[in-house]
């Protein structure tokens, strides 16, 4: 499909005002008026001039940054391509995403990376921000190219779904990156101890006959690269934690002033491990729905501030992928649609700190504060959320911008629901409706 | 009852209702002639992912005594591997017009996710270290024939060996501990599942400390792939600690009755001739299997008419 450019600079030239809103960045909370035109937010105020938009009880931010989405292209369009999670994340109130790295061929050269990163301009609803892999694809053996990758603007690194197993790479990898000022995220998962494993292990498996992944498996890794992270001085960010003792090491690293981030899916907020009763393959998911005290303990990590941010880890299958037996099934669930009315249904958060994990916090560690998670003021890139989060609402998956279907939250009520999203200045979600 | 997907489900009246139910078809596999038109013109699908000579032959059997027809789908796990479709296969088999799926595979909940793409009865054969319900009811009923005794109050059944990769012993500790009976697992701690505080068992590791005081001996088959997972560092030192041989079974009490669900691993967990077993239920066990499943099959196939066709197969 081809864009008309001179059609677009046109759209955002125009200048705007959101009416009726209450502002929340870091800075707090407060009622405002915000003219946006070329792009940019021009004015902050009372009684602007311009064509009144309405955002009337709802919040205006910035507009939300998920560190961890699987967009699926290149290799399995099938599942997503890069323009339907973008349009997902739009729906979802998404002015950036992380593209994970686990394509095919996976992002360990500057060519993929770049083709992601140009799909995403192609696309035009959110920023794509590629992530580059840690190792050469993804097997754990050797190096990727970092500093080219670097120079070709990445600036988060992961082999997601596969956690670096060799101690001695992963400390190479953190020196290397250390002198890139790049961050290294980890998928926390010593694969020996969780060999075929589907659920976690539990009082659930044990009945179910189902095979565990013990919390231990992610706690070791979280534990050794903490304390790789202490002698090599590399940034390090933990993705999708998802046990209570994973968040008391990182709590004390913290304490200790190490340069550590964590996130947290919306998924590992709000479901636990005895959905697997169901044996429905859409609750498989890496690492798996824990206990409802790792789930309480999660959410007081997001509270204390111990973890940084909400990630989606949102991870599209086609409905045949899904239909296999459970363990044969691909892990997995969607994210970007409900994350914000999954986090507002589950956590007692007030609003500026919801716009920290879900926007400033991600923002800064994917590196690209300069342009997301920044306070709404003359002069800031127009990449805004407004919400309602007080509205009520259940999914549909049949009103998915996702190509796939495998969201866990059907039939569950979320409270918060994005009203529009502004990308460079665009609508790409007005009232509600995705609008390319 | 729709479906036999495992014990829990099942709940001890459909246990007990079942058990009853067996009692008949027993009395049908007495007669000169043991076949009855209970199920003439239903269609029973064998659906075998895993191969099992054994059950599948027990379940065409029974379905044949009833005058079912019944079809075979055998299933290597590699067209799996390559991403066929399980629902595609369970639905162009119902289009067919199926009654009832007989189901085995190696993973838990096969029967619970083929349930939700079919309108066919699904019978659980055995999902992976799950469930396989229709092999506890063979066991209960075995004993309730050897006892004499319709409940298990006041008896002790000991499972020895793998538990943590059995089905076997998941729906026995399930149907076994409904009908009243005290439950012993006797295992190395490798091979006990995670978490066993919540079931309704006491644990031991040592088969010498528990063999004296036991009613049912339960030996279980031990796979020679738990050797390489590091599960037992060899057969020798499983066998010795774990394996029924002669001087163990001078120690069970002597009303004491000795089952093994089948195939049995001669020299590993079952050290001496089998049939040398004074209180063997072995060959009850596999004997009785046909019955059971006939009740199985029954009940959930009869439909309307069950008690038209009960008439059929009583005496």
């Amino acid at each position: 499909m081809k864009r008309d450019n001179n059609a677009k600079r046109g759209s955002n030239a125009k200048r705007f005002v959101l009416k009726g809103g209450t502002i929340v960045d870091s800075r707090g909370e407060r009622r405002a008026e915000v003219a946006i035109e070329g792009g940019v937010v021009v004015e902050v105020g009372e009684a602007l001039s311009g064509d009144a938009i309405d955002a009337g009880g709802a919040v205006i931010a910035p507009g939300f940054v998920d560190l961890h989405a699987h967009l699926r292209e290149p290799g399995k369009e099938e599942a997503e391509t890069i323009e339907t999670g973008s349009r997902a994340g739009a729906k979802g109130g998404y002015t950036a995403l992380v593209a994970m790295p686990n394509t095919d061929p996976p992002q360990d050269s500057v060519a993929v990376v770049d083709f992601v990163r140009e799909q995403g301009r192609r696309a035009g609803l959110v920023e794509v921000v590629p992530s580059g892999c840690i190792t050469l694809g993804r097997q754990g053996e050797a190096l990727a190219p970092m500093a080219e990758l670097a120079a070709a603007g990445v600036r988060i690194f992961t082999d997601d779904g596969n956690g670096v197993q060799d101690e001695l790479l992963m400390r190479r990898a953190m020196e290397y990156g250390r002198g890139l000022d790049v961050t290294l995220a980890q998928h926390c998962e010593v694969a020996t101890l969780t060999k075929g494993a589907v659920m976690n292990e539990c009082q659930c498996c044990t009945t179910l006959g189902l095979p565990g992944w013990p919390a231990v498996a992610e706690e070791l890794m979280v534990f050794r690269d903490i304390e790789l992270a202490r002698i090599t001085g590399a940034r390090v960010h933990f993705l999708h934690l998802s046990t209570a003792r994973s968040v008391d090491l990182v709590r004390a690293a913290k304490r200790d002033g190490l340069p550590i981030t964590a996130e947290v899916t919306p998924h590992h907020l709000s479901l636990d491990e005895t959905r697997l009763m169901s044996f429905d393959t859409v609750y498989k998911v890496n690492p798996p729905l824990r206990s409802p005290r790792d789930i309480a303990a999660l959410r007081k990590g997001v509270l204390d501030g111990t973890i940084d941010a909400l990630a989606t880890d949102h991870a599209p299958h086609p409905r045949r992928d899904k239909e296999l037996s459970l363990d044969q099934a691909p892990p997995g669930m969607l994210g970007l649609e409900t994350a914000l009315g999954v986090a507002l249904g589950v956590l007692e958060i007030d609003l500026p700190h919801l716009v920290r994990i879900m926007s400033i916090n991600p923002a800064r560690i994917a590196g690209i504060e300069a342009r997301h998670g920044r306070d709404i003021e003359p002069g800031a890139p127009a990449n805004l959320v407004v919400f309602d989060p007080n509205i009520t609402w259940q999914v549909a998956p049949d009103e998915l911008a996702s190509k796939s279907r495998n969201t866990p939250f059907v039939g569950m009520t979320l409270r918060g629901r994005v009203r529009h999203t502004i990308f460079g200045g665009d609508f790409t979600v007005l009232d509600g409706e995705a609008q390319r | 009852m729709k479906h036999l997907r495992s014990i829990p489900e099942l709940g001890a009246d459909g246990l007990t209702r079942l058990l009853e139910l067996t009692n008949h078809m027993v009395e049908v596999n007495r007669r000169p002639v043991p076949k009855v038109p209970a199920l003439r013109g239903r269609t029973v699908v064998s659906l075998f992912f895993e191969d099992s000579t054994r059950t599948r032959l027990s379940f065409e059997t029974a379905a044949k005594r009833l005058s079912a027809d019944t079809m075979t789908f055998s299933v290597s796990t590699s067209s799996v591997n390559k991403g066929e479709s399980l629902r595609d296969t369970v639905e162009t088999i119902t289009d067919m017009g199926v009654d009832a799926f007989v189901v085995r595979h190696k993973s838990a909940g096969i029967p619970w996710q083929i349930s939700d793409w079919t309108t066919a009865a699904v019978v659980n054969a055995g999902d992976g270290w799950h469930q396989h319900p229709t092999q506890a009811l063979v066991d209960c009923f075995t004993v309730r024939e050897a006892r004499g005794c319709e409940r298990f109050d006041g008896l002790t059944l000991t499972i020895v060996g793998d538990i943590k990769h059995s089905r076997v012993a998941r729906s026995n500790i399930a149907a076994f501990s409904m009908l009243g009976a005290q439950i012993v697992l006797v295992a190395p701690p490798t091979l006990l599942p995670p978490d066993v505080a919540h079931w309704p068992v006491t644990v031991s590791h040592s088969l010498d400390d528990v063999v004296g005081r036991t009613d049912i001996l339960y030996m279980l088959r031990l796979q020679s792939e738990r050797m390489s997972q590091g599960h037992v560092p060899n057969l020798r030192e499983y066998s010795e600690r774990f394996g029924l041989d002669a001087r163990r079974l001078a120690m069970l009490p002597s009303d004491a009755v000795v089952m093994h669900p089948g195939p049995m691993n001669r020299g590993v967990e079952m050290l001496i001739d089998p049939s040398a077993l004074p209180n063997s239920l072995i060959h009850r066990q596999v004997a009785n299997g046909v019955s059971v499943r006939m009740a199985v099959l029954f009940d959930l196939l009869a439909g309307e008419s069950s008690a038209g066709n009960l008439r059929e197969v009583a005496p």
